[in-house]
Formats: structure tokens, C-alpha cells, sequence
């Protein structure tokens, strides 16, 4: 997904003019092609995230609609003020490419991975939020950053997730995408617990219990009109995210429910982290499943809720 | 004497429109009730001098494609950057008497919004970073337009100033020029003593600038120092300034650095000052 990404910030700045490259000490090789055919507008500045921000905002007001990539973490919290008065208060259009989205960085401790980053994005003013589910989405929503109108946080997931997406025609920034038509359970979810909420909608169905999932690629702006329809049909909904409980992404839909629709909610149940740091490493995989967030688990525990 | 004393001992005198312009900020504080006043006072030469001889700006037309941008990093000294921004014509200076007022244009930290301010600032540590992304697009459009950023002396404490310098100098933006208020005092008190910059100058030098030092209420001095340019080099000009200048009471006053309330015989003698 990380390769998708990067590759259509290259094939969009070759068509664009306007569009620039800018990292911050990323791996050897990174968008060398970038580098090489369009040495102008690629730009790597150093471990200086306050600074990148700044200087992307710059050329923002310039009229360039800068790509800045770093990890999720740096991105989010190194520059917090940055992304908040150079960007936000100036509503420009900087998009923010967070490698490591959720547990990804799993190995390397609590220092690298983005369990908050929705959290800390979401309360942000004109900040947009996008989080894919696959590189097909990834690729037809980086086609719609290009003109979108201020800064937009793009967290991406390790990358090889199957691809589930190719047989949506409309895939665009702030339209929700639908898996099944039924009308019992609703897992709502975002990013690549999307792929998990698919492997529970199977075993649902391998069990004849409909289930139906609502994938939220865009989380700000939300797709509130889809919201709305699909959990006043449900009867039971979830939501799954990788990333803490609070303030995130089943905290928002919670939100948007109580502010947008009046009567006869059903329950909402959330999956996600507890407000905890991690203190286990192994991979992303391996932690998914040790707090309880892996299709297996998530069925069972939704099983247990819906014959309650 | 060191040379920091030298620069402040030399007593300059202002002359009639250097008075006026301190005089739009006096009235506009008397009437609005609060602001940064020594922060404010220490900024006016270096305005003047920008906004009258350096850069090529439109006030009928804030945005016109080939004007030179000027940041006011420092935000908290935009009664002085209001001040010559109404001289100029980019607004009313009724303005100011409603700085920070709740349907007034202009706040007490200045936003992008506002004609003839380019970017929103207040809180430290922001405009250099902007200025720099500023300098390269106008490198990468080929524009040959100046950039001048200026910075407090307490703003410099933050680390993310010293990022952009390191960028600065990495692309070597002669088209970029910084501006350091060197009033020597920042809200708690004298920089020397919360944070001491010394050696500034030999700082900025290694960061790669060209550095100039000049008294910063000294008119030629500050329009010599602004019109030198060297190639493939940013410039920063260190203006040696006092804070809260032109008023006997304010002048390296840390207490005036900014005020919320002001006595009846403080504005007599505010007046009685500026005449």
C-alpha cells in the first residue's frame, strides 16, 4: 500500500506541476524515479518534522500542493502545532502520508506505532482523513487528493493486503463502500480492519447469520448519509479499529450517531485498544491476535454479544 | 563596552514619522485596552524601512502575483505591523483601536486574513519555516522576489527555527532574508538571563548566512544592511533594538512588554512622549 501510494504521488506530479514531493530521511532509494526525473520538486529535508511542515506550508500558499512522507508517528505528534496553525488555520492543501498506520511498527516499540493518530488528526479543523483498506482504494483515493481543498492525513498499512476493493466501480474520497446488502449485523470498520471485518462477515455467513460491513476508507469527512442508512437497518453494529478506544475511530461514529439520528439506535459495540502503551513487540499480526483483534477472536466475542 | 552595549548607546533620535507611526499604536492601545507594546516599539524602523524603500507591494491589491512577502514571525508585534500596514493604505487606521475586540479585523496575534499579512502567526517558531517553503517555490518558479521573515530574539529558543536555518542554508536561498528584533528581552526578562543567544552572530555564521549587525532604529544603517544580497546564501540581519523604544518608561522595561490595562497617567504620558 505504502508502494502504491508513493508511486501515485510520482505518476500525478509527472502530470502536475503543482505537486511536490517531500520527505523527511526516509530509506535509501526512496522515489529515486521522482528524484531523478523530477529533481525540482523532490525534496528530502532531514529528521525535521516542525520544520518540513512549515516549509510545505510555504509552498502551499505558493500555490504547490505538497506530499509530505514520514512515519505516522512523527507525522501526528512531533509537529502537532505545525499540522494545527500552518496548515489547519490556513486551510492548505498539504497532504500527510503516515507510514506505519496502527500496529505496523509492531517490532519496534511504542515509540513507532500510531495507535492515536486518528485521534489526534480527527479534532483537527479541515483536516481530512483518509485510511485505505487496500492498494486499489489507496490508488483511486490518492487520485482525488490531488484537488481536494485543505491538508489531508493519509495513514497507510504495511502493505500485500489482499485486494477486496475491485469490484466497487465508485471508489472516491468521503463515500463509504458497502460489502454485502443484508440487514442483521453491521461491522463498520476502516484501514485494514476491513480485511479482518470480511474473514468474520464469512464465517458469519458460513453459519447462515447475515452480516453485512460498511468500510469507512475516508474517516473525516464521513460518509454520514451511508452511516445513517446502514445502521438503522442493522440490528445489532460494530465497529473495529486498530487504534486506542478512545477518541478514535468508533468513538467518532458513536458521535456522529448521537449528533445525526434520533431514535431507536441499535447497540453499538467498539473493538479497538485500550488507552494503554503497548509493551508487547513480535509483528503486527502477532498483536492484532494478543489483543484480541484478529477474525477469530472478534467472531467469537461478537457471537457471544449477538445471542445475548 | 561589549559590542551589544555599543549598539544600544547609540541614541537615535526619531524623527516625525517614526512618532507618527508610534503614535497610531499609542491611540490604538488607549482606546482598544491591551497589547504588546515594547515588542511592538522595538519593530518600527525595521518596518519603515521595508515597507517604505525594500519590497514591491500593492495595498489596493494584497495578493498580486509579484510582490515580495514579508512574515511578521514575531506575531505578537503586530501593533507595529498594523501600524505601517494602515499607513500604507492596506486598511483603515481606525483599525487599531479595536485590536482583539469581537468584531474587529485585527487580532491581537495577526492572521493571514487580515490584508497585507501573509501568514498567521503568534504562536513562535512558525515563520521561518514558511519563509523557507516561500523562497523555494519562488526558486522553483524562477521568481525573482525577495522574502523577508522577521523573528524575536526570545522566538529563537524554539528548536524549529534552527531546522529551517539548517534548511535554509542547505538550498542556498539568497532570496531569503531573516530579521532578528534583537531587543534583548523576552516576557519573563532579559535573554541573557531566561536564555542567552551569545554568540548570536557566530551562531547564524555557522549555520551558513550571511550576517549583518546594524542598530535597529538606525534608518541607513537598516537599508543598507536589507539591500545586500550574497550569492548562494540566505542573509539575516541582526537589528540591535530596544525594546519598548521611544518612551522614556518602556525602554528595557521588561514590564512593558505587554500591558492589559493602562492608568490614566500612563496615557498622559504615553502622549506626552510621542508629541
Amino acid at each position: 500500500m505504502r508502494k502504491t501510494c508513493l508511486e501515485s504521488v510520482f505518476k500525478i506530479a509527472k502530470k502536475n506541476k503543482k505537486i511536490i514531493f517531500i520527505g523527511s530521511d526516509l530509506g535509501p532509494g526512496v522515489l529515486d524515479n521522482f528524484k531523478n526525473e523530477i529533481p525540482k520538486r523532490f525534496f528530502m529535508e532531514g529528521v525535521s518534522e516542525q520544520h518540513i511542515i512549515g516549509m510545505s506550508a510555504g509552498m502551499a500558499l505558493n500555490g504547490f500542493i505538497p506530499y509530505v512522507n514520514t512515519i505516522g508517528t512523527f507525522i501526528t505528534r512531533r509537529c502537532y502545532e505545525q499540522l494545527i496553525i500552518d496548515l489547519s488555520l490556513h486551510n492548505l492543501p498539504v497532504r500527510l502520508i503516515g507510514n506505519g498506520g496502527g500496529l505496523v511498527y509492531a517490532p519496534l516499540g511504542p515509540t513507532h506505532q500510531a495507535i492515536d493518530d486518528i485521534g489526534i488528526m480527527r479534532i483537527i479543523p479541515n483536516m481530512k482523513i483518509i485510511c485505505p483498506c487496500d492498494s486499489n482504494e489507496m490508488k483511486k483515493l490518492m487520485r482525488d487528493t490531488v484537488h481536494t481543498k485543505g491538508p489531508v492525513y493519509i495513514r497507510l498499512a504495511k502493505g500485500g493486503d489482499e485486494i477486496v476493493t475491485n469490484k466497487f466501480k465508485n471508489i472516491n474520497l468521503g463515500k463509504a463502500i458497502k460489502f454485502g446488502k443484508t440487514k442483521n449485523i453491521l461491522i463498520i470498520s476502516t484501514g485494514i480492519m476491513t480485511q479482518i471485518a470480511l474473514k468474520i462477515r464469512k464465517k458469519f455467513l458460513e453459519k447462515k447469520i447475515e452480516c453485512s460491513v460498511l468500510h469507512l476508507g475516508t474517516i473525516k469527512p464521513l460518509d454520514i448519509k451511508s452511516l445513517k442508512k446502514n445502521i438503522s437497518d442493522a440490528r445489532i453494529v460494530f465497529t473495529l479499529e486498530e487504534h486506542v478506544l478512545n477518541g478514535g475511530f468508533g468513538s467518532y461514529i458513536l458521535e456522529i450517531c448521537s449528533d445525526n439520528m434520533k431514535n431507536n439506535l441499535p447497540k453499538i459495540n467498539r473493538f479497538g485498544l485500550k488507552n494503554n502503551f503497548v509493551e508487547k513487540y513480535g509483528s503486527q499480526e502477532e498483536l492484532l491476535k494478543y489483543f484480541n483483534l484478529d477474525a477469530n477472536t472478534l467472531y467469537k466475542k461478537m457471537l457471544r454479544r449477538i445471542k445475548k | 563596552m561589549n559590542k551589544l552595549l555599543v549598539y544600544n548607546s547609540k541614541k537615535i533620535k526619531l524623527d516625525k514619522r517614526s512618532k507618527n507611526l508610534r503614535s497610531l499604536i499609542v491611540e490604538g492601545l488607549i482606546k482598544s485596552g491591551r497589547g504588546h507594546f515594547g515588542s511592538a516599539m522595538s519593530l518600527i524602523e525595521i518596518l519603515r524601512v521595508l515597507y517604505d524603500h525594500i519590497l514591491m507591494f500593492d495595498p489596493k491589491k494584497p495578493l498580486k502575483h509579484n510582490r515580495d512577502i514579508m512574515i511578521l514571525s514575531k506575531g505578537h508585534g503586530c501593533l507595529g505591523l498594523y501600524a505601517i500596514l494602515s499607513d500604507k493604505g492596506f486598511f483603515r487606521k481606525n483599525e487599531l483601536e479595536k485590536v482583539g475586540r469581537l468584531h474587529s479585523k485585527l487580532a491581537g496575534h495577526p492572521e493571514n486574513k487580515i490584508p497585507g499579512v501573509e501568514a498567521s502567526t503568534g504562536s513562535l517558531g512558525h515563520g521561518l519555516s514558511i519563509a523557507v517553503g516561500t523562497a523555494l517555490s519562488y526558486k522553483i518558479k524562477n521568481k525573482k522576489n525577495k522574502v523577508f521573515v522577521i523573528l524575536g530574539d526570545g522566538e529563537i529558543n524554539e528548536g524549529s527555527n534552527w531546522e529551517a536555518a539548517l534548511s535554509a542554508s542547505k538550498h542556498k536561498l539568497d532570496n531569503l532574508h531573516v530579521i532578528i528584533d534583537y531587543n534583548k528581552i523576552q516576557s519573563y526578562g532579559f535573554t541573557s538571563e531566561v536564555l542567552n543567544l551569545e554568540p548570536l552572530k557566530d551562531k547564524w555564521e555557522s549555520f551558513n548566512f550571511d550576517v549583518s549587525e546594524v542598530n535597529g532604529h538606525d534608518l541607513k544603517q537598516l537599508k543598507k544592511s536589507f539591500l545586500k544580497s550574497k550569492l548562494n546564501k540566505p542573509r539575516l540581519t541582526i537589528c540591535h533594538t530596544i525594546k519598548g523604544k521611544g518612551f522614556s518608561f518602556s525602554e528595557n522595561n521588561p514590564k512593558w512588554h505587554h500591558k492589559n490595562f493602562f492608568t490614566e497617567k500612563e496615557i498622559m504620558n504615553m502622549r506626552e512622549e510621542i508629541k
